[in-house]
């Protein structure tokens, strides 16, 4: 078991703790990741609202350096945003021959091909398809049986392809959280929609959805999250709900790897852990008493 | 050479592209009007057209209608409408249309939107990746004019970035690096024109 490994800029940037705390575990599981030579920006949400021809693409650079690099490997990719827009760009280049000539056209400047063979892979589906929750629980070291967690999935890595979850009723971190020792938070949030970059062009509308899924995440210990957009908006508005909507109090946002890191026994430093922006006194506490029992 | 932000500023009323309504219109026709696109949108609060009526408006080519609306603007893609619409139809990729449509005719009265994406396609255009510091500032000078308290909305979050070593200090107005994506982005315009 290895892959290409594609980053994004996100993890290189606001969300070093989630590529941090992603290589440290596949390495502590064994899984060699070797990241895409000189790989560039996905388009993000950006290509899709300006021009359709990029929107394929800028994905499909990155689709033909992973088949030039090894085509027998999966790509394997932490941000959910990066994740659809290659995911998308690969089916496109797969299926639709007119497509895939238009979008080699573009790549000729680079000179660069694209086949959209290779295979792109969300990091919650290698963690809970290829890696399972068994091999995590024979490795986990630190019991956080004290704590309660959300799992929050997001749009992007469940919607429109429903490749390893339920699009509606995701479960697959489930089993993951339960084999770091930790409990489920009982919740029905974990496919809505955090408002993506409506928090940079329509702040009141990405609150509003914000503050619905912090509100039910009351009594849980923690978020684990899967993309930066989502992290980056649970996380960093917190205190600016609190004052607008009264009813709600902070709560630690974390990535999921960093979550399957701390039961493995990893370092806070290795993790990335003082990189996030919410992270209660109240969570380190409790992870630490975990850390003694 | 061509440099960054140029993002749309033409007025408004600039001729909606018949030919890309036309495109959309094919891509939606079997809509059958069953509201499950309105129930199932989680921005559907703040909109002035519901989904539902927007299509409606599509298919009826009501352009002045579609071009007042902000409806398309508030969809944050997150496929819920696509994955349960009862004819299959891909409506966020038909949200992504319009998105596009008010880009490349300059509408201003989405100037929040497409000046956010324009400037972050600019920079990934001169640098190959994203740096998150140039981006925004480009955006902020854009968009101070009419919203001078903006930013302020934004400065305690980027403090806590900065000091956290999670954005870089960058100057605004670099040269483009060694990834330059810029014959892209030259010859995808060249193809997008001759269309």
């Amino acid at each position: 078991m290895s892959y290409l490994y594609y980053p994004g800029c996100s993890l290189t940037g606001t969300a070093r703790e989630y590529d941090l705390s992603t290589r440290a575990v596949m390495d502590a599981m064994g899984v060699p990741l070797t990241e895409l030579e000189e790989w560039t920006c996905c388009g993000a949400s950006a290509a899709e609202a300006c021009s359709e021809l990029l929107s394929l693409a800028l994905p499909a650079i990155n689709l033909a350096i992973a088949e030039g690099m090894d085509a027998h490997q999966d790509i394997m990719i932490p941000c959910s945003a990066c994740y659809l827009n290659l995911k998308k760009s690969a089916e496109t280049m797969r299926k639709d021959p007119l497509a895939r000539d238009r979008v080699n056209t573009v790549l000729a400047e680079n000179e660069l091909t694209v086949k959209g063979t290779v295979k792109v892979r969300h990091l919650l589906d290698v963690l809970a398809t290829d890696l399972g929750a068994d091999a995590i629980r024979d490795k986990v070291t630190v019991d956080l049986s004290h704590l309660t967690i959300a799992p929050y999935y997001g749009c992007q890595c469940l919607r429109p392809y429903p490749v390893f979850d339920d699009p509606e009723e995701p479960r697959s971190m489930e089993p993951l959280i339960r084999a770091t020792g930790a409990r489920l938070h009982p919740w029905q949030m974990g496919a809505e929609c955090c408002g993506a970059s409506h928090m940079n062009t329509k702040m009141d509308v990405a609150l509003e959805l914000v503050h619905a899924i912090l509100q039910a995440a009351r009594g849980a210990d923690a978020i684990v999250t899967v993309c930066p957009m989502c992290q980056m908006n649970l996380e960093a508005y917190q205190d600016k709900i609190a004052r607008r909507y009264g009813d709600v109090s902070s709560v630690t946002i974390l990535y999921l790897p960093q979550l399957i890191g701390m039961a493995l026994g990893l370092s806070d430093d290795a993790l990335g852990l003082q990189l996030n922006l919410a992270l209660s006194d109240h969570f380190r506490n409790k992870s630490k008493s975990a850390v003694n029992a | 050479m061509k440099t960054a932000a140029a993002p749309p500023t033409r007025q408004d009323g600039a001729v909606p592209d018949r030919k890309a309504l036309h495109a959309i219109q094919e891509k939606i026709q079997a809509c059958i009007q069953c509201g499950t696109c309105t129930a199932s949108c989680p921005n559907e609060f703040a909109m002035d057209l519901t989904p539902r009526r927007l299509w409606r408006m599509v298919l009826m080519g009501e352009t002045d209608a579609i071009f007042t609306s902000q409806t398309f603007t508030l969809c944050s893609a997150c496929y819920s409408c696509t994955l349960r619409c009862p004819r299959g139809l891909p409506l966020t990729e038909a949200m992504h249309d319009l998105k596009q449509m008010a880009y490349r005719g300059h509408m201003a009265r989405y100037k929040p939107s497409t000046a956010f994406y324009g400037h972050f396609m600019n920079t990934i255009r001169r640098h190959g990746r994203i740096r998150e510091t140039e981006f925004i500032s480009r955006y902020f000078l854009t968009m101070t004019p009419s919203q001078p308290l903006l930013p302020l909305g934004y400065t305690g979050l980027g403090f806590r970035l900065f000091r956290k070593g999670k954005m870089a200090i960058e100057y605004p107005f670099a040269a483009p690096g060694k990834r330059s994506l810029e014959k892209i982005f030259q010859k995808v315009e060249s193809m997008e024109a001759s269309a």
